[in-house]
C-alpha cells in the first residue's frame, strides 16, 4: 500500500479491471492474473481481441499467463528494480517522458536540498541514514525550503510500528512551500537527480544481472513506453509477486513512477492495478486487520508523545494543506462511531481508549514472539497460518507455547489440528499429551451463509445476502464478535480497572434478529458511512464530517456508500455506462478511476477525444465526464490558491493528487517510506549474486531478517543453495488451501504437490520428469514431484547459469488431498514499510528422491545451519 | 428438432482456468473422478469420461506460427482446449443404444438417459471420440447433458456461463459455425497460419454441436482428424455376414453332394 499511497496519496488500486479494455499496452509483472485473477483477466483478453492491446508478463515463469501474452519475458526473481529501473533509464534518456504531464502533475520540477545525498553516492545508503538505529531520518529528503519540525512528530518510529497508513502525510512538514524549476534544468530537481540515480540501470544491467537479453528489454520497453502521450495509455498489473520481497514496496514505487512519468495515471486505460487475492483483501485494509492502522487509512496511534491526547494526535497527523487537512474530521467521527454517546469533547471522544502500538506486532514479529512464550493466547480468524505462515513450521511450533487458541474456520484447518497431526507431532518433536494450548476450533458460516460486503480490487463495495442459514453451530463473524463482546462486557462490568472504560463505552446497539441472536449487517454498514448525531441522518459524503462531534462515521472513505435510509449502495446492480456506476459502490464517492483530473490537461480540456474521461466543463462552471470527478467538482482549471488557504482550498485547478499536501503525483517522496525516496535495487535477502549495484551493500538496509535458530538463512551465494526458489500460487486452489483442498471438484485438479524445474536442471540432476525430489533451504525440507518443462528458462546471470525452481504452496496435512507444507522452506522477514516476508525469491537445494532418501543429507543440513545461529 | 444449439470452444483465448470443469460439476453433480496428480502438465484431468464432462487440455509444445513474442531458444507454446462431447449429427452411441436410453433432443443435442440406460456398454465403443463411458459401480453410462435441464428452463449450459473468456461459446450452430470461419480468417490475419476450425462435416459424423477454434493438427488435442461413426460399416458388415454364411452353407451343401 505505501508504494501507490506514497506516490499517489491512496493505497488502492487507481482503477477497475474493467478499464483495462481501454489500455493500448497492458504489462503484467510480479502477477499471474490469468491464473490467480482469471474472472478480471477477462477485461485483459477483451482488450486484445477486441481493441488490439498488447499485452507483456515479465515473470520467471512461463505461467498461464505467459501462455495468452503477445510478449513474454523471463527475468531472475528478486531483480524486478533492475529491470524497472532500467525502464525508467530508458524513458529518461531517450526524453520518453509526457512532459506537459510530469511538469504539471508530479514532483519532477521540485527542488531537493544540497543536504541530500543519492545512494549512488553513499554505496547504496541513502543521506539520513542512522547505522544504530538502523533507520532512516528523512530529513535531508524533504523539498528545498521545507523545515522539519522537530518534536512534534513521532516519524522516527515509524521504521518500528509499521506504515500501513502511509500515503505521504506528515504534518511536521509543510510540504505546500516548495522550489520549483519548471524546465527541469536544475540539477538538483527531482528530474535530473533520478536521471543520475538510474543512470546505471542500462540495458547491459538489465541483460547481465536480470537475465533477459537486451534485445528481449529494448522490446518491452519500447512496446511499453509507446502506450504514453495525449491518445495512448499504458496499465500495470501487480499482485503478490511484487509485495513479497524485501523491496517490494520500491518495485511497487518504480511502477508507480513509471506511470506518472508516461502520463498513465488518472486515465482511462491507465493506472495500475493491485490485485488483491481474495475477496475482500482490500476491505481489510480499508477497515484494516493490520496492528498499525485504523478505519479508512487513518493512523494507529503510537506509544508516544505526540499520542498523548487528541490534540496532539491531530497536530502530527493533520497538515495544512490537501485532503488530509481533514484528519480531526475522519477521526473524531470515527471515534463517535466507535463510542458513541461516551465518547465527548471532554474526555477527548475517547481518544485514549484506542490501544497504542508500542512497536512492530506484524504477522512476524508478534509469531516470533509466541515463539519466545510472549504470548497467552491468540484469534485465528479466516487465515491458516499453520500452512500459509512464513516458515510455518517454526510457527506451528510457535502455536504450541499459547494458553489457548481460538480458531474459527469453516473447515477443520491445519492450524487447529497442529497438536494432533502436524508433521512436527509426526516426528515425535511436539508430543500431544505434553502441549499445554487448550485449542477451540469454532465452526464459521461461509459467505453465502451471511450478509454482508465484500470490497474488491477496484474499490468496490458489493452487498451480498444470506442465501441459506449456516449448518449447525456455524455463526457469521458479526455474531462472533458480537456475542464474544457480550460476554466479555459482563466481566468488564465487575472490573472497574480502568484499562475496561474503552470496552465499556463501545456503541453495540444493533438490532439483533431472530433465534440465533444475529446482528443486523445493515446496520453496522449504515454506521461504518455515518450518520448525523442529533438527527440520526446518513451522510451522503465525507464532506458533510464535522470535527464537533456532531457527526459519527466508521470509516470515512466508505462514506456515501449508505446514503439515506433503505439504499444500500452496494447492494444496487444496474450498471448504467461502461465504468459501471449503478452496480455498487466504489470509494471514494463512486469515483472509478482516481485522480481522475489528470485525464484532463491542466486547462481542462481532455488530453485527446479517444482518452477523454473527466473535463471541466466552462459552461456549467463545473467538472464532468464518464466518471465521478476525483476533485472538487466546482474548482477551475485556473483556481489559484489565495496565500494562507488550508486543505484543499490551498490546492490549484491543476494539482491531481488532492491527497498529497502539495497536489502532485510523487516520483521523489520526501516523506511516508522506511527506505529510501527512490527505489534502488538491493538483492533478496537471499541470492545467487551479490548486489551488483552497491559491493558494501547487498540488500535493503531498512528490512529485518530476522535471523535466529529455527530462522536461519542462506549466504549470497551459497553452494549449499545453489538455486532460485519462487512460490506461487495455482488456479485450481485457494491459497492454504482451506477452501480448496475439502473440496473433490477443486482437490482432484491439482491433488499433489509438485514443483517446476527446467529441462536442463532435470537433466543435470538426473531427475525423471514426475519423480519425487526434496527440496531444501536453510529452514526446512520438504517433498514433491519434479515437473520438469520448458516453461521453467535457465537464465545466464552474469556469466553464470541460475536455475531457479517454481514452488505452489496450497498443501497441507488435512483435506482430500495432502502433501508437504511450502511455506515450511520460508524465512520470517520483514519488509521495512508493511512488514511482509520474502516468499518470491530464495535459495534452495534440489535432492532427488524423497526425505527419507535424503535423511542422512538433511540432518547433516540441519546441524550446519544450527552451527551458523550459534 | 426446433433448434440446432452448438458449443463453439476457442483455444486462443482459453486460459485454462478449469472454471468449466468445475461449474459442470457443480451444476450436474458429477463426483470426483480421481485424485491423481498426472505429470502432464497442468492435467490431471486427463480424459473425458463418465465423470468428467468437460476436459481442460494443456499442450506444452514448439510453436509452429503466431506472433507470439517468447523469450525462449526454441520457438515454444502452451495451448489450453476445453474437450466436450460432440453431439455428432450421426451420433454412434446413439445408434448403437439398444435400450433407447440415449436420445436426440429438440436442441440437437444427444442425451443420455441415466434412468433407462442398463449398463450395456455398446455406446461406449461406439463413440469414435471416446466420450461416453461406463461409471463405476453400477456400469451405467454417462457424458455430458448439453445442459439439457438449464437449456430447457432458459439458461446457457454451466460451463459456458462460467468461462470468464467466453472461450466457451454457447448459440445457434449455423452462426457459430460461421463464426468459427470468422475468427480463423482473423488469427490467419494476425499470422496464426495453422489456425483452423475443427468441425467435421465432412464425415460419416455429419459435423458436430460442439466445434473448436485449434491451432495445429487436431490430433494433438485427441481430436480424430476423421472420425467415423461405426453403423456406416453395418451394410458391408451385414453383407459379408451374409456372404459368409452364403458360402458355408454352400460348402456344407456341397460336403453331402460330394
Amino acid at each position: 500500500m505505501p508504494g501507490l499511497g506514497t506516490t499517489y496519496g491512496r493505497g488502492g488500486a487507481t482503477t477497475a479491471p474493467s478499464d483495462v479494455v481501454n489500455s493500448d499496452v497492458i504489462l503484467i509483472m510480479g502477477s499471474n492474473m490469468a491464473e490467480n485473477h482469471p474472472v478480471g483477466f477477462q477485461w485483459v483478453i477483451e482488450a486484445k481481441e477486441k481493441h488490439g492491446a498488447h499485452l507483456i508478463h515479465v515473470d520467471p515463469r512461463f505461467s498461464r499467463t505467459s501462455a495468452v501474452a503477445n510478449t513474454w519475458v523471463s527475468l531472475r526473481a528478486g531483480s524486478d528494480i533492475l529491470f524497472l529501473g532500467g525502464l525508467i533509464n530508458y524513458i529518461l534518456q531517450n526524453n520518453l517522458d509526457f512532459r506537459e504531464y510530469v511538469v504539471h502533475y508530479t514532483n519532477a520540477s521540485v527542488i531537493i536540498p544540497e543536504t541530500f545525498k543519492d545512494s549512488e553516492d553513499l554505496g547504496g545508503l541513502f543521506s539520513g541514514w542512522d547505522p544504530q538505529e538502523k533507520q532512516y531520518d528523512n530529513t535531508s529528503w524533504l523539498y528545498q525550503g521545507v523545515k522539519a519540525d522537530e518534536g512534534s512528530s513521532d516519524h522516527h518510529d515509524n521504521a518500528q510500528s509499521g506504515g500501513h497508513s502511509q500515503h505521504g502525510i506528515d504534518s511536521s512538514t509543510d510540504l505546500s512551500t516548495y522550489e520549483q524549476d519548471l524546465t527541469l534544468q536544475h540539477p538538483r530537481c527531482v528530474y535530473q537527480i533520478m536521471k543520475r540515480h538510474f543512470a546505471r540501470y542500462t540495458p547491459e544491467m538489465v541483460e547481465r544481472y536480470c537475465g533477459v537479453s537486451k534485445e528481449a528489454f529494448l522490446n518491452v520497453a519500447k512496446i511499453y513506453t509507446s502506450a504514453s502521450g495525449p491518445d495512448k495509455t499504458g496499465a500495470i498489473c501487480y499482485a503478490l509477486g511484487w509485495t513479497q520481497h524485501s523491496s517490494g514496496v520500491q518495485m511497487i514505487r518504480c511502477a508507480a513512477m513509471i506511470q506518472l512519468l508516461l502520463g498513465n495515471m488518472g486515465r482511462p486505460g491507465g493506472g495500475i492495478l493491485a490485485l488483491r487475492g481474495h475477496a475482500s483483501i482490500q476491505g481489510s485494509t480499508d477497515i484494516p486487520t493490520l496492528f498499525d492502522s485504523l478505519p479508512g487509512y487513518l493512523s494507529m496511534p503510537k506509544f508516544g508523545y505526540s499520542s498523548k491526547d487528541l490534540a496532539s494526535f491531530i497536530k502530527a497527523n493533520k497538515p495544512r494543506t490537501g485532503f488530509w487537512n481533514n484528519f480531526d474530521k475522519y477521526i473524531i467521527s470515527m471515534l463517535k462511531a466507535f463510542y458513541g454517546d461516551s465518547a465527548t469533547k471532554e474526555n477527548d471522544y475517547g481518544f485514549n481508549w484506542l490501544p497504542r502500538v508500542t512497536g512492530d506486532h506484524s504477522h512476524q514479529a508478534y509469531w516470533l514472539d509466541m515463539m519466545d512464550g510472549k504470548m497467552d493466547g491468540l484469534f485465528v480468524i479466516g487465515q491458516n497460518p499453520a500452512v500459509a505462515g512464513p516458515n510455518s513450521g517454526m510457527e506451528r511450533r510457535a502455536l504450541g507455547k499459547l494458553k489457548w487458541l481460538v480458531v474459527r474456520e469453516m473447515v477443520e484447518t491445519e492450524t487447529a489440528t497442529f497438536w494432533r497431526d502436524s508433521p512436527e507431532v509426526q516426528s515425535g518433536e511436539l508430543k500431544p499429551a505434553l502441549l499445554g494450548t487448550e485449542v477451540f476450533l469454532m465452526p464459521a458460516a461461509g459467505h453465502v451463509e451471511k450478509d454482508g460486503t465484500f470490497t474488491n480490487t477496484q474499490r468496490l463495495l458489493q452487498w451480498r445476502e444470506k442465501a441459506i442459514d449456516p449448518p449447525g453451530d456455524a455463526r457469521s463473524e458479526n455474531w462472533f464478535i458480537y456475542h464474544l463482546w457480550e460476554r466479555i462486557i459482563v466481566k468488564a462490568k465487575l472490573d472497574p480497572r480502568p484499562r475496561n472504560q474503552g470496552l465499556l463505552a463501545l456503541r453495540m446497539d444493533y438490532t439483533i434478529k431472530g433465534e440465533r441472536r444475529e446482528p443486523e449487517a445493515e446496520e453496522i454498514l449504515q454506521e461504518i458511512n455515518g450518520w448525523t448525531v442529533a438527527d440520526h441522518k446518513q451522510l451522503t459524503t465525507f464532506a458533510e464530517l464535522k470535527a464537533d462531534g456532531t457527526t459519527a462515521c466508521g470509516c470515512w472513505i466508505y462514506c456515501g456508500v449508505y446514503p439515506e435510509s433503505g439504499r444500500n449502495r452496494g447492494n444496487e446492480r444496474d450498471p448504467k455506462d461502461e465504468y459501471g456506476h449503478g452496480w455498487g459502490w466504489a470509494w471514494p464517492l463512486d469515483r472509478r478511476v482516481i485522480y481522475n483530473r489528470a485525464s484532463a490537461k491542466p486547462d481542462g480540456t481532455p488530453w485527446s477525444e479517444r482518452k477523454k474521461l473527466v473535463w471541466w466543463d466552462e459552461a456549467a462552471k463545473k467538472w464532468t465526464g464518464k466518471d465521478v470527478p476525483d476533485f472538487t467538482a466546482t474548482k477551475p482549471p485556473t483556481y489559484v490558491p489565495p496565500p494562507g488557504a488550508e486543505g484543499d482550498a490551498a490546492l490549484a485547478g491543476d494539482k491531481p493528487y488532492i491527497l498529497h499536501a502539495d497536489g502532485m503525483g510523487w516520483l521523489w517522496v520526501p516523506v511516508g517510506l522506511n527506505d529510501g525516496p527512490l527505489p534502488t535495487h538491493y538483492e533478496p535477502l537471499e541470492s545467487p549474486i551479490r548486489n551488483p549495484m552497491y559491493s558494501t551493500q547487498q540488500v535493503n538496509p531498512a528490512g529485518l531478517n530476522r535471523a535466529r535458530p529455527g530462522n536461519e538463512y542462506a549466504k549470497s551465494p551459497d553452494a549449499r543453495f545453489p538455486y532460485v526458489l519462487t512460490t506461487y500460487r495455482l488456479t485450481e486452489h485457494h491459497t492454504a488451501g482451506g477452501m480448496s483442498r475439502t473440496l473433490s471438484h477443486l482437490a482432484e485438479l491439482q491433488p499433489e504437490l509438485f514443483c517446476e524445474i527446467s529441462m536442463e536442471l532435470a537433466a543435470q540432476l538426473k531427475i525423471t520428469h514426475g519423480e519425487w525430489v526434496t527440496l531444501v533451504t536453510a529452514r526446512g525440507a520438504i517433498e514433491a514431484h519434479a515437473l520438469s518443462t520448458s516453461r521453467m528458462k535457465p537464465l545466464t546471470i552474469d556469466g553464470k547459469t541460475v536455475y531457479q525452481v517454481g514452488l505452489p504452496f496450497h498443501w497441507g496435512y488435512n483435506g482430500l488431498v495432502k502433501g508437504d507444507i511450502g511455506n515450511d522452506l520460508i524465512a520470517i522477514s520483514e519488509e521495512p514499510n508493511v512488514r511482509i516476508m520474502e516468499t518470491k525469491g530464495l535459495l534452495c537445494n534440489v535432492l532427488v528422491g524423497r526425505r527419507e532418501d535424503n535423511a542422512a543429507k538433511l540432518k547433516e543440513y540441519h546441524s550446519i545451519m544450527e552451527g551458523q545461529t550459534a | 428438432m426446433t433448434r440446432k444449439a452448438a458449443f463453439l470452444t476457442d483455444a486462443t483465448i482459453c486460459i485454462g482456468c478449469k472454471a468449466c470443469e468445475v461449474a459442470c460439476k457443480e451444476w450436474n453433480e458429477v463426483p470426483e473422478d480421481g485424485l491423481v496428480w498426472s505429470g502432464f502438465s497442468y492435467d490431471n484431468t486427463q480424459a473425458l469420461g463418465a465423470s468428467t464432462w468437460r476436459h481442460v487440455m494443456f499442450l506444452e509444445q514448439p510453436a509452429t506460427a503466431g506472433p507470439q513474442q517468447v523469450d525462449m531458444e526454441d520457438p515454444f507454446r502452451w495451448i489450453f482446449l476445453s474437450d466436450v462431447c460432440k453431439h455428432c449429427a450421426n451420433s454412434g452411441c446413439l445408434e448403437a443404444c439398444p435400450t433407447g436410453a440415449i436420445v436426440r433432443t429438440n436442441v440437437g443435442s444427444v442425451l443420455v438417459q441415466s434412468d433407462v440406460c442398463n449398463g450395456c456398454g455398446y455406446c461406449v465403443v461406439s463413440c469414435p471420440f471416446g466420450v461416453v463411458d461406463k461409471r463405476h459401480p453400477d456400469g451405467r453410462a454417462f457424458k455430458c447433458t448439453f445442459c439439457y435441464d438449464r437449456q430447457s428452463a432458459g439458461m446457457i449450459p454451466a460451463c459456458a456461463k462460467a468461462c470468464p473468456t467466453q472461450s466457451i461459446r454457447f448459440g445457434e450452430l449455423d452462426e457459430l459455425r460461421k463464426e468459427a470461419d470468422v475468427r480463423v480468417a482473423e488469427l490467419q490475419r494476425r499470422g496464426y497460419t495453422d489456425a483452423q476450425v475443427y468441425d467435421p462435416l465432412q464425415t460419416s459424423v455429419g459435423g458436430t454441436h460442439a466445434m473448436f477454434v485449434i491451432l495445429g493438427q487436431p490430433e494433438a488435442y485427441n481430436l480424430p482428424p476423421a472420425p467415423e461413426v461405426p453403423t456406416i460399416y453395418l451394410k458391408s458388415a451385414w453383407t459379408s455376414a451374409l456372404v459368409s454364411a452364403l458360402v458355408l452353407a454352400a460348402i456344407v451343401c456341397a460336403a453331402f453332394l460330394f
